[in-house]
C-alpha cells in the first residue's frame, strides 16, 4: 500500500469514528439542527452535503490529504499541549493548555476557514462570502483566501468593526473586501443575516464559509470536523503527556466551533467532564422591554427556536424575537449556539457554565501575568471558569486557548480602567490618565 | 375546499382573471397608517394581501422590508397586535399572514411548551396555537421564508386542520426533484421567486421568470410571481407569460418609506398606494387578455 492510500484509510477511518457520526445523516441532534433556510438556498445546501460527504468523509481526490498537509504548512499545526505549572500550582491540579493561540492567525479559526475555502476550490466556486464578529473568522477566511487564491467579502457589524480595527486591516491586506453591516446593532447576528442575503443572490458561484458550528446542515457537521482536529490532537497528546484521559474538559462557548472541535473526540470518553464556559456579561438576567439580554449564555439561559437556518438554544422574548446578546468579548457575543451543542447539553453529556465580564477580565490578566500568555477574551472566560470552580475539578484539566490576546488590548485596556479588576496593572498609564 | 388548497377564499381570488397580491408591513410606520394602508390596497383591486410580521431576523429580505420590519417592531408591533389588525382591518382580499417560523414556532401557552420541553418529547405545541389563532382573526394562510419543504410537515398539518393555505417559494435555483417535493406540499398558490436574491423593487423583468413559470407549467395550482414587480408594465410581462397572479413587496413599502421621509399625511400615502395598485392590477389585466386572446386566436 502507498503511503497516500495507507493516509487515506486512516482518514476514513478517522471521519466514521462513532461519535462523530452524530447529525451527519439528516442534519438532526435530537430535537435540535435541520436546515430552515429560503427555498433559494436549498440547492446550494444539498451540493454542499454533497461535497462534504464526497471530500470531507470519503477524502475523494485526497481532499483530507491536502487539508492536513496545509494546515501543518501554511497553520503551524500541531499546536502544543502544554502544562501550565503556575496555574496548576494555584489550583493544586494539574493543567494543561492547547495552544491553539499558536495557529496561524492566532486562534482555532483558521482550521475550519481553510477547510471551507479548500473545499470551495474542490467544488469549483469562484468567490468566498464570510461574516465575522470579533474579527477572527474574518481574518483566517481571509488568509485562507489569499492563500488558496479565492476572490473573498466579509460582511462586519459597524459595532465590531469599531471594537476590532486590527482586524479589518488584516482583512485588508489580505486582499479581502470588508462589507460594513449598519442594520439592527451591528453584530455578529446581522452580518450573518446580512451574508445569507449576499449568498441567496450569488449562490451558484459563491460558497459561504460559515465562522462557527451554527447554520444550516451541513454547516455544524462540517465546522465540527474540520475543527475536531484540535480535540484529536489534544487527546493524544494528554494520553502521552500524562498516561491517560483528562478529567476535565474547559472550552469558551460563544456560536461553539472552538468548543466542539475541543470535546469533539472526548465526547464518547464518558469519564471525561465537558465544560462549556459562556460569557455571562454583566447578568445573567433579561430585559424583555427592551429586547436585550446582557450576555452570550444561549446553553445556559437560552429557549429553543429557529435561527440562521437551525434549531437550536436562543435568547429570545416570548414573542421569539431575538434578543441583542451582549460579551466583553465581541467573539462571543451571539444569540444562538450550535444544535449540537444545545443537544449535548440537554442530554446531559456537556456542562454549561456562566462566567460574567469581570471575571473575565480576571481570567484575562491571571493568564497573562501568571503563565506569559495573553489570552482572547474569549479565551479569558475559561480562566475566570478555572478561578471560580476549580474546587469542583478533577486532577487532570485540559482548557483550550482558542485564540491570543493582540486583537483584544485596546478594549482589555479600556475594560479594565472601567473597573476594579484586583489582579490587573494600573491601566491609566494607556488611558492618558498619567 | 379550493381544489388546490384549503382556503376558498385565496382559490377564489385566483379563479377569475389574474390575482394582484401586493404585501406591505403590519404596523409599518405605525398600527393606524397601516391599517389605512391595507384598505387602500384592496380598493385598489388586490386579490389576495400578504401581511407582513415582522421577525429581527428577516433573512430573506432585502433593504427596503427589513427597514419597513425595523420601523413596524420599533412601533411595537407584536404576533398579539398582528392578529388584532387583521380582525379589524376592513378589506374584501384574502389575507394571507407572511413570517418567519421562530414567530410561529413560539406562539402560544409558554407554560405547555416548557412542560413539554421538560418531557423531552417535540414540544406538543409546535405551530399549532399560531395557526388556530390565525384561522380565528381570519387568515387564510401562510408564507414562511425561511421554512422549505423538509422541515414544514408539522405546520402543513396545523394548517390542513385549520384551513389554511401553506404557500410554498419557488426559486429559480430548484430542482426537478425539489419541485415535486414543493408541489406535493403546497396548497393555495405558489410563489415564484422571479430572480436570485433577496426581496427589492427592480427595473426589469428576468429571464428566470419565463424559465420558472415554463417549469411549472404541468402543475395544476395558481402561479404568483413576485420579487421585483415595480410598474403596470411588469405586471402585464409578467402575466402575459404565463403567470396567474403578481406579488408586490418593495414596490408599495417603498411608497410607505418615502409618506416616512417626507413626512406625508397618511391620507396621502394611502392615495398613492392605491393608485400604483390600480396601475398593477390593470397591467395584469392587460397582461391576462393577451395571453387569452393569443390562446384565441391560435
Amino acid at each position: 500500500m502507498s503511503e497516500t492510500d495507507t493516509r487515506t484509510t486512516e482518514e476514513t477511518e478517522r471521519a466514521r469514528r462513532p461519535g462523530r457520526e452524530r447529525g451527519r445523516d439528516d442534519g438532526k441532534f435530537g430535537r435540535y439542527g435541520g436546515q430552515y433556510v429560503p427555498e433559494a438556498l436549498m440547492p446550494a445546501i444539498e451540493e454542499l452535503t454533497d461535497a462534504y460527504e464526497r471530500y470531507v468523509l470519503n477524502n475523494e481526490d485526497g481532499f483530507m490529504d491536502e487539508f492536513r498537509e496545509r494546515l501543518a504548512d501554511f497553520g503551524g499545526r500541531p499546536t502544543p499541549l502544554q502544562r501550565a505549572g503556575r496555574l496548576s500550582e494555584r489550583y493544586d491540579t494539574e493543567v494543561y493548555l492547547k495552544r491553539e493561540d499558536l495557529l496561524h492567525g492566532g486562534a482555532h479559526k483558521l482550521n475550519n476557514a481553510l477547510g471551507q475555502v479548500l473545499l470551495a476550490k474542490y467544488m469549483g466556486k469562484e468567490r468566498i462570502i464570510a461574516e465575522t464578529g470579533a474579527g477572527q473568522h474574518g481574518t483566517a477566511t481571509a488568509m485562507a483566501a489569499a492563500h488558496l487564491d479565492m476572490p473573498c467579502t466579509i460582511y462586519m457589524g459597524e459595532r465590531d468593526i469599531n471594537r476590532q480595527r486590527p482586524n479589518v486591516f488584516r482583512m485588508k491586506l489580505n486582499g479581502s473586501e470588508v462589507k460594513p453591516v449598519t442594520t439592527g446593532r451591528g453584530t455578529l447576528k446581522e452580518a450573518i443575516s446580512e451574508t445569507m442575503r449576499d449568498w441567496a443572490a450569488t449562490v451558484e458561484d459563491t460558497h459561504y464559509v460559515i465562522g462557527s458550528i451554527v447554520g444550516p446542515h451541513p454547516f455544524p457537521v462540517m465546522v465540527r470536523d474540520f475543527q475536531a482536529v484540535i480535540s484529536e490532537e489534544a487527546r493524544e497528546q494528554a494520553i502521552e503527556k500524562t498516561g491517560g484521559l483528562p478529567t476535565d474538559v474547559v472550552a469558551c462557548a460563544g456560536g461553539g466551533s472552538n468548543t466542539m472541535g475541543t470535546f469533539a473526540e472526548f465526547v464518547d470518553d464518558e469519564s471525561v467532564a465537558l465544560r462549556a464556559v459562556e460569557a455571562g456579561g454583566s447578568t445573567l438576567e433579561v430585559d424583555e422591554e427592551a429586547g436585550v439580554a446582557p450576555n452570550s449564555a444561549s446553553l445556559y439561559a437560552g429557549e429553543e427556536g429557529v435561527l440562521h437556518g437551525a434549531r437550536t438554544k436562543l435568547l429570545q422574548d416570548s414573542d421569539g424575537q431575538i434578543m441583542e446578546s451582549h460579551s466583553v468579548s465581541s467573539g462571543l457575543d451571539y444569540a444562538g449556539v450550535g444544535p449540537e451543542l444545545a443537544y449535548l447539553v440537554d442530554e446531559g453529556r456537556v456542562e454549561p457554565v456562566a462566567v460574567d465580564d469581570d471575571a473575565a477580565l480576571e481570567g484575562f490578566h491571571r493568564l497573562s501575568n501568571t503563565e506569559g500568555i495573553i489570552p482572547a477574551l474569549e479565551t479569558a472566560h475559561a480562566f475566570g471558569y478555572l478561578e471560580e470552580h476549580h474546587e469542583d475539578l478533577g486532577d487532570r484539566v485540559v482548557v483550550n486557548v482558542s485564540g491570543r490576546g493582540d486583537k483584544d488590548l485596546d478594549a482589555a485596556i479600556e475594560e479594565t480602567d472601567r473597573r476594579d479588576v484586583p489582579n490587573a496593572p494600573d491601566m491609566s498609564m494607556f488611558t492618558g490618565g498619567i | 375546499m379550493g381544489e388546490t388548497g384549503n382556503s376558498d377564499a385565496v382559490a377564489a381570488a385566483f379563479a377569475d382573471g389574474p390575482a394582484y397580491v401586493p404585501y406591505l408591513v403590519v404596523g409599518d410606520p405605525d398600527y393606524e397608517s397601516s391599517k389605512a394602508y391595507v384598505e387602500a390596497l384592496d380598493r385598489g383591486g388586490a386579490d389576495v394581501i400578504e401581511l407582513g410580521l415582522p421577525f429581527s431576523e428577516p433573512i430573506a429580505e432585502g433593504s427596503t422590508i427589513q427597514e419597513a420590519l425595523v420601523r413596524s417592531l420599533d412601533a411595537g408591533m407584536t404576533p398579539e397586535r398582528f392578529f388584532a389588525f387583521a380582525e379589524e382591518v376592513e378589506v374584501d382580499a384574502a389575507l394571507v399572514c407572511m413570517t418567519y417560523y421562530n414567530l410561529i414556532y413560539q406562539y402560544g401557552d409558554g407554560e405547555a411548551r416548557s412542560a413539554s420541553n421538560a418531557s423531552g418529547e417535540a414540544a406538543s405545541t409546535g405551530p399549532r396555537p399560531f395557526v388556530e389563532r390565525a384561522a380565528a382573526a381570519g387568515i387564510q394562510g401562510l408564507v414562511v421564508p425561511d421554512l422549505p419543504a423538509e422541515e414544514a410537515d408539522p405546520l402543513r398539518e396545523a394548517c390542513d386542520e385549520f384551513g389554511l393555505d401553506l404557500v410554498f417559494i419557488v426559486a429559480p435555483t430548484t430542482r426537478a426533484d425539489r419541485l415535486d417535493r414543493l408541489m406535493e406540499r403546497v396548497s393555495g398558490y405558489v410563489y415564484v421567486q422571479a430572480r436570485l436574491g433577496t426581496t427589492g423593487a427592480r427595473d426589469d423583468v428576468s429571464d428566470q421568470t419565463t424559465e420558472s413559470l415554463d417549469r411549472l407549467r404541468e402543475y395544476d395550482v395558481p402561479k404568483a410571481v413576485g420579487f421585483g414587480i415595480s410598474t403596470g408594465e411588469h405586471a402585464e410581462r409578467i402575466v402575459a407569460g404565463g403567470a396567474d397572479g403578481i406579488i408586490v413587496g418593495s414596490a408599495l413599502v417603498d411608497v410607505v418609506a418615502e409618506g416616512v421621509a417626507e413626512d406625508l399625511s397618511t391620507e396621502e400615502v394611502a392615495d398613492r398606494l392605491e393608485a400604483l395598485s390600480r396601475e398593477l392590477k390593470a397591467g395584469a389585466e392587460r397582461g391576462y387578455r393577451s395571453r387569452t386572446e393569443a390562446v384565441e386566436s391560435a
